[in-house]
């Protein structure tokens, strides 16, 4: 399996490299800020908007951005759709990326970060809590991603004895790395129930909650991959992959059926679809929300658009940003706390978000000429 | 792998997801016999902030701030440094109480509503927000909470507060005058806020006494003659006086998102005086049920794991398969 990949052949100090440090440095000036004065001093959090950019952006769209190598642990392991193994490797990278930083944002956001090992107190933990299972799970989904990544490690400084070890239990650590993710991202729905009607009824389904969470993650994921392996081909010169992604672009449709039928079913029983051409800021944002979800629908649902890789790239983006939508929206635009409280984030809250960007694209431009991710080009 | 395999697999899972369902769907949580709280009659509220004062003495905190400068009681809103206040309300509109003449007007008093079934305890992931099985007050324990807000989140009145302008902030909220160092009512005295207050517009009690007097005075007419506690339901004294306005015939927090331990009456629609329309069924009920449905004792989880790993473990046993 291991000589499927490989370390790609360009120097790590480019330009882009070099920008991305610069916005990583003003990223580290802001954490210095926000650890010696508070919250206060960096964020417009107010007593109103408990949770603002850092943890609806950083956190919970972030995680969602982060399910690449979930999805493809799903098609490779379970589903035992060998052929998609190649694009393993860099979906866990990303992957890896996006929830160290998901854990390490909701260490920043947290208010009393230096008790945070109260969580995995047993005598501290309360069971009902959403907010514990979302905590415990990203935990142990982020040692199980180290894990899931380590092979690129070990095949690289050549330690086979760890590798052999690592083979064996393989097994365990793929089924927690397929259960943990289905149940964290479930549960970053469940965590809306407990605000009641301070969400906007368009998106405040009380039993589905966790559904719509997990199927678009999941859509997410499929995108995530897709997008990847796009970007990583048409900037490194690389054969095209679309052969393999077109058939993650099946998979999509799927679930964006099964998520309409559900969403829209859902809004009609409730009798509150009307909400949606009411034509406020709500309404409005949920019609946005909808066609970014219906175009990857349309796309993909024929054989012919599957198969173009502008196509596909297209559809990946609309559903990327349509999940990311659906959170934000969830989160932020349909929150009503009453007593006249608005939120709007401030510049240093957004930079330390671009900042977070920043640390994944130079952390993935470093590692796949540092390690064997990519999957092998065949003629090299 | 064949299809029918992963079909049994994951059929295996949800019939354990659904069994593991029924079992655990919860009810609104029920009220302790010895629960305490608060009569609030905005009927009777002369906007003196008596309390708030009182308050912010018992709580050690500093007065707001506008533009820089002390002012005589300013407070607004409920914040980190003012657990409860007294706002004045357009009682027609329930917009702010600036021009009189368009409608009646009322004060009300906010502060934490001590719920019987509180989604701040339902959802704090450290046990920070307890409520206590006897006397009902929700305390919060600042040593063992992470900062993460859900309560303020959950809280269906806006009542947690966070300090973001301090670098170690905490969560600030009224305990009824029973945290750590003040325990007024382990001691047998009553909050601060009730015990200065000049008319009974605020009274303390357990819950079971305050429903009852409630219903008393919904009984009553504007201009009848009435004999008020102060302070507390079972204080010596009272004033009598006449009734000020014909009573909204609710009893805010008796039914509430499952109840709560500080009830409110007054002369004006309450939804107009800044607190909620809520359903009888808690949020907290909502959230736990979901979420035992899908954990109840990690059945469903354990079993889908199993079938993940048995998949995983055929799928990779003597390399790749492609179908």
């Amino acid at each position: 399996m291991s000589n499927q990949y490989q370390r790609l052949d360009h120097k790590i100090v480019t330009l882009p490299f070099v920008f991305l440090c610069l916005l990583i440095g003003i990223t580290a000036l802001i954490l210095v800020e926000r650890f010696v004065f508070g919250l206060g001093a960096v964020t417009n959090l107010n007593d109103g908007y408990p949770w603002g950019v850092w943890v609806v952006y950083d956190v919970i769209i972030g995680t969602g951005f982060a399910t690449g190598g979930w999805a493809l642990a799903m098609v490779v392991y379970i589903a035992n759709k060998g052929k998609y193994h190649p694009l393993v490797r860099p979906a866990l990278l990303a992957s890896l990326f996006g929830y160290s930083l998901g854990a390490f944002s909701a260490f920043v956001d947290m208010g009393r970060y230096w008790q945070a090992y109260n969580m995995f107190l047993p005598w501290q933990m309360n069971f009902n809590s959403v907010m514990l299972e979302v905590g415990l799970c990203v935990t142990a989904y982020t040692i199980i991603l180290v894990l899931e990544f380590a092979p690129a490690f070990l095949d690289r400084f050549k330690a086979p004895r760890l590798k052999e070890l690592l083979d064996r239990w393989l097994f365990v650590i793929l089924g927690l790395g397929v259960l943990l993710p289905a149940m964290h991202q479930s549960s970053l729905g469940s965590m809306l129930i407990a605000a009641g009607h301070k969400v906007d009824p368009l998106w405040q389904s009380v039993s589905l909650q966790p559904l719509f969470a997990l199927i678009t993650a999941i859509a997410m994921g499929f995108s995530i991959v897709i997008f990847e392996a796009s970007l990583v081909t048409a900037g490194y010169r690389r054969p095209s992959e679309t052969h393999l992604l077109k058939g993650l672009g099946k998979i999509i449709v799927y679930l964006l059926v099964g998520y309409f039928v559900l969403r829209f079913g859902d809004l009609l029983l409730r009798g509150e679809l009307g909400r949606a051409f009411a034509g406020d800021l709500r309404g409005n944002m949920f019609l946005i929300e909808t066609l970014l979800f219906l175009t990857p629908l349309v796309i993909l649902l024929s054989p012919k658009r599957r198969s173009s890789g502008a196509q596909l790239m297209i559809a990946a983006v609309s559903l990327l940003l349509a999940g990311a939508l659906f959170r934000a929206n969830a989160f932020m635009i349909a929150w009503h706390p009453g007593g006249g409280y608005v939120y709007f984030p401030s510049t240093k809250e957004l930079l330390l978000s671009i900042g977070f960007i920043a640390i994944e694209l130079a952390g993935y431009l470093a590692i796949v000429k540092w390690l064997p991710v990519l999957p092998k080009v065949e003629h090299a | 792998m064949k299809r029918r395999d992963f079909l049994k697999a994951a059929g295996t899972g949800a019939l354990i997801a659904t069994s593991a369902g029924t079992a655990s769907a919860r009810d609104n949580l029920p009220v302790s016999e010895e629960a305490v709280g608060m009569l609030y009659d905005a009927t009777l509220c002369i906007g003196c902030r008596a309390c708030v004062v009182k308050c912010k003495e018992i709580n050690e905190m500093p007065p707001e701030l506008v533009e820089g400068a002390e002012q005589w009681d300013m407070a607004e809103e409920l914040s980190a440094d003012t657990l409860t206040i007294i706002q004045a309300y357009n009682g027609a509109t329930g917009g702010n109480a600036a021009r009189l003449e368009d409608g009646t007007f009322s004060f009300s008093k906010r502060q934490c509503m001590h719920c019987v079934d509180a989604g701040c305890v339902s959802v704090c992931p450290v046990k920070a927000m307890k409520k206590d099985p006897k006397t009902g007050i929700v305390s919060h324990d600042p040593d063992a909470c992470i900062g993460c807000r859900y309560c303020v989140m959950a809280c269906p009145y806006n009542v947690p507060k966070y300090e973001y302008d301090e670098a170690f902030g905490q969560i600030q909220k009224c305990q009824l005058c029973n945290q750590k160092g003040v325990e007024r009512i382990d001691q047998g005295q009553i909050t601060g806020c009730t015990e200065v207050c000049p008319t009974g517009a605020n009274i303390f009690g357990t819950r079971k006494e305050l429903l009852a007097e409630a219903k008393r005075r919904l009984q009553l007419k504007k201009g009848d003659t009435y004999r008020y506690q102060l302070s507390s339901i079972d204080s010596p004294h009272t004033y009598e006086t006449q009734v000020k306005a014909d009573y909204q015939q609710h009893i805010f927090g008796e039914k509430e998102g499952g109840g709560t331990q500080v009830l409110v009456l007054a002369g004006t629609p309450i939804t107009n005086l800044g607190l909620p329309e809520l359903p009888e069924r808690s949020y907290a009920a909502n959230s736990e049920t979901v979420q035992h449905t899908l954990y109840g004792g990690m059945i469903a989880p354990a079993g889908i794991l199993a079938g993940l790993i048995y998949l995983a473990r055929r799928n990779t046993k003597g390399g790749d398969h492609d179908e």
